[in-house]
């Protein structure tokens, strides 16, 4: 019915391999672009922009960096509340060194530099595999969180320890500090969420792309028929540090605008992005998307049902949100390892025919 | 001899009592990847929900009794009655069974033949399942846990006096004697005495054959009548049971809390270190994480770089490891074939 594909004639090999090739799904794209810029910036306040839009587009980003890492490359990554500390020290850090800068440079900046660092914590991947890997990317995790802890000048040697993003703007509005307006941090965010969203997706589908699902489907077998591992594997570890690293930035400087590195870049940090990518689904830009909604959205739900409705206490809510969570990972790994983006899949599928059977 | 000697001697101890703690959870983790090739990383978990669960039952609380007051409208919280430490010992080994039971039917048999990753992920899964599970049934107020099996005979809190006394003076009249925690002694002893156990269990007993027969090759042991089911049921039983000593031992020294399931955090470069399946692996590499970490934190980390080390050495010192050899001290030789 929805995505009926009669009276679609591709003539050219570039019609044919672009990402929407049915025109309904073209036009909803479209059409959820022109909502997201357009529509949403009018109407969302404070409330909305922190409480939903901010997390969502934000993790979306740490999502799509870890997907290229886990679901593409096959490289399981437990540092990712690491990086993204990276991410938002080294934003603090040129925010405060270079005040006049555009905070777009800054977020940029703030991801190659922690593109380095995701490099350099990528090497022991050419001789480490599986979860030897993920438990050595833990090292990566303690080992960073502990040197912005320990080290005084990473926090600028203020009293407290924490880092606090200081107003800077962008074309002249502001972007952090306190007197933000909520349209410029959403929209903010929402052009790096794009901007990455696109790159991610062209990137896995060129000859990049195929090098690491390459490697992820099976490595001696990639490096017999002429891949690289060792370019293949540090590339996908740049990429993705870039994309967590900027997701890192974008989460201090706009979104808290103040942080303690152990408690909001701690391991849980990077549990949650893992599980996004589970949700969602391993190795789709969709599922990235899908999956941080998801877990954004889910305590929100939780709380409204629970405390509000329910009138249970936060913390009965709190460990219900753990079982649930822990609970659908399970879920989601026996019944559907592909996750929502294999759901929403089968459903385009099923829409393509319906209402006939066949 | 000079005092700095002493006091390097002192650390040097402390960190071998530490390193056999770390071992004792690493012991977990080895049984069930010998058997089932599952990396479980929910086991500081399950050493956390034993140790509630012992608490729990040692003072009677009602299960869900926060749950049940907040959905009812009523105030339950406790029994009134207080369980004598052997029978709530014996009630939590039932439970962390039926764990396994539990663990091994709803999620482990789904997913046999799946990528080790994939396990690894579902482990994951377990361990907020299961930490959520805990707080919601037990409650997540810290608890100290008392563990007496007669009158007047507890697990010892606190310095050991003789080791003090004995060692006093030694490096003249500034050295008070060596500071040695009685209950990590005690842990020791367990431990040595567990892995003994455990070595013997599946050295002479037909269950422990089969289990090893597992280990070998799935297929194969399939085929000559060994049931699977069973024994992974009795692994994760056993690694059950391992997790309550070590919930034991951790809840006693610093009581019954959520950072006791991040033990499991720290047995991880223990593995790595001594390998995934080796049993002696794992105590040696107890041993050279507990006292590697000790020693650089006081020889290097406190005074020159600011201290808090503890939390990312070993896993440099597991990783720089990993480069040289990637299967770790004792681990089989990884052999790869397309």
């Amino acid at each position: 019915m929805f995505y009926r594909e009669a009276g679609e004639f591709r003539t050219t090999y570039k019609e044919d391999s672009q990402t929407f090739p049915i025109r309904f799904d073209r036009w909803r794209y479209y059409f959820v672009l022109f909502v997201a810029i357009c529509v949403i910036p009018f109407m969302v306040n404070d409330y909305w922009v922190n409480s939903i839009f901010l997390p969502f587009l934000i993790y979306a980003i740490a999502a799509i960096g870890l997907n290229i890492l886990v679901g593409y490359c096959g490289q399981v990554s437990l540092g990712t509340g690491g990086f993204m500390a990276v991410g938002a020290y080294a934003c603090y850090k040129l925010m405060t060194a270079f005040p006049d800068v555009s905070m777009f440079i800054h977020v940029i900046l703030a991801g190659v530099i922690t593109a380095g660092v995701g490099m350099l914590f990528g090497l022991p991947s050419l001789r480490i595999k599986g979860f030897y890997l993920a438990v050595a990317t833990l090292a990566a995790q303690f080992f960073l969180v502990w040197l912005f802890n320990r080290v005084p000048w990473f926090y600028n040697y203020s009293a407290s320890g924490q880092i606090n993003a200081p107003e800077r703007d962008t074309f002249g509005i502001l972007i952090t500090g306190p007197n933000t307006e909520a349209w410029a941090t959403y929209l903010f965010c929402l052009i790096f969420t794009l901007a990455s969203a696109i790159i991610a997706r062209n990137l896995t589908r060129g000859s990049v792309g195929r090098k690491w699902m390459a490697i992820r489907d099976m490595d001696i077998a990639a490096e017999i028929i002429g891949v690289n591992p060792l370019t293949a594997k540090l590339s996908a570890f740049a990429v993705s540090s870039f994309f967590v690293g900027i997701s890192g930035a974008l989460f201090f400087s706009v979104y808290l605008g103040a942080v303690e590195v152990g408690e909001a870049f701690g391991i849980n940090k990077s549990f949650l992005v893992l599980f996004m990518i589970i949700i969602g689904g391993l190795g789709s830009i969709f599922g990235s998307f899908a999956g941080a909604a998801f877990l954004v959205l889910l305590p929100v739900a939780l709380k409204v049902v629970g405390v509000d409705w329910l009138g249970w206490p936060t913390d009965i809510v709190a460990h219900l949100q753990l079982v649930i969570v822990g609970a659908l990972i399970i879920v989601f790994l026996i019944a559907e390892p592909h996750g929502i983006a294999q759901l929403w899949r089968v459903a385009k599928e099923k829409l393509r025919l319906w209402p006939f059977p066949h | 001899m000079s005092e700095t000697f002493l006091y390097t001697v002192e650390v040097f101890l402390n960190g071998l009592m530490a390193g056999v703690l770390y071992a004792l959870v690493a012991l977990g983790f080895v049984l069930i990847y010998k058997a089932s090739g599952i990396f479980n990383f929910a086991q500081g978990v399950m050493a956390l929900f034993a140790a509630m669960t012992l608490v729990g039952f040692q003072n009677g609380q009602v299960p869900f009794a926060h749950l049940i007051n907040a959905t009812f409208g009523v105030h339950v919280s406790t029994f009134g009655w207080n369980l004598h430490s052997v029978v709530a010992v014996f009630l939590t080994v039932l439970v962390m069974i039926a764990l396994a039971w539990a663990v091994q039917r709803f999620v482990f048999r789904h997913l046999v033949g799946q990528e080790p990753i994939i396990l690894f992920m579902a482990t994951i899964g377990l361990a907020y399942f299961l930490e959520g599970f805990a707080d919601l049934m037990w409650g997540s107020e810290i608890k100290t846990l008392d563990l007496c099996w007669a009158v007047g005979a507890c697990l010892p809190q606190g310095g050991n006096f003789w080791i003090e006394d004995m060692t006093a003076g030694l490096g003249g009249e500034g050295f008070y004697g060596f500071f040695i925690d009685s209950l990590d002694i005690v842990a020791a002893v367990v431990a040595m005495v567990l892995v003994a156990a455990l070595v013997a269990f599946a050295q002479y007993t037909k269950q422990g054959r089969a289990m090893r027969a597992v280990a070998d090759d799935h297929q194969a042991a399939l085929s000559v009548g060994v049931s699977l089911n069973f024994i992974w049921i009795l692994v994760w039983s056993l690694a059950g049971f391992v997790a309550l000593v070590a919930g034991i031992m951790w809840g006693a020294k610093s009581g019954v809390q959520f950072s006791l399931s991040l033990i499991a955090l720290k047995a991880l470069p223990v593995l790595m270190l001594g390998g995934f399946t080796s049993i002696p692996g794992a105590i040696v590499g107890g041993l050279i994480i507990g006292v590697g970490e000790k020693l650089f934190e006081f020889l290097i980390g406190a005074p020159f770089l600011g201290g808090a080390t503890e939390n990312w050495f070993a896993y440099m010192l597991a990783l720089l490891f990993l480069v040289f050899r990637p299967q770790g001290l004792f681990g089989e030789k990884i052999i790869e074939r397309v």
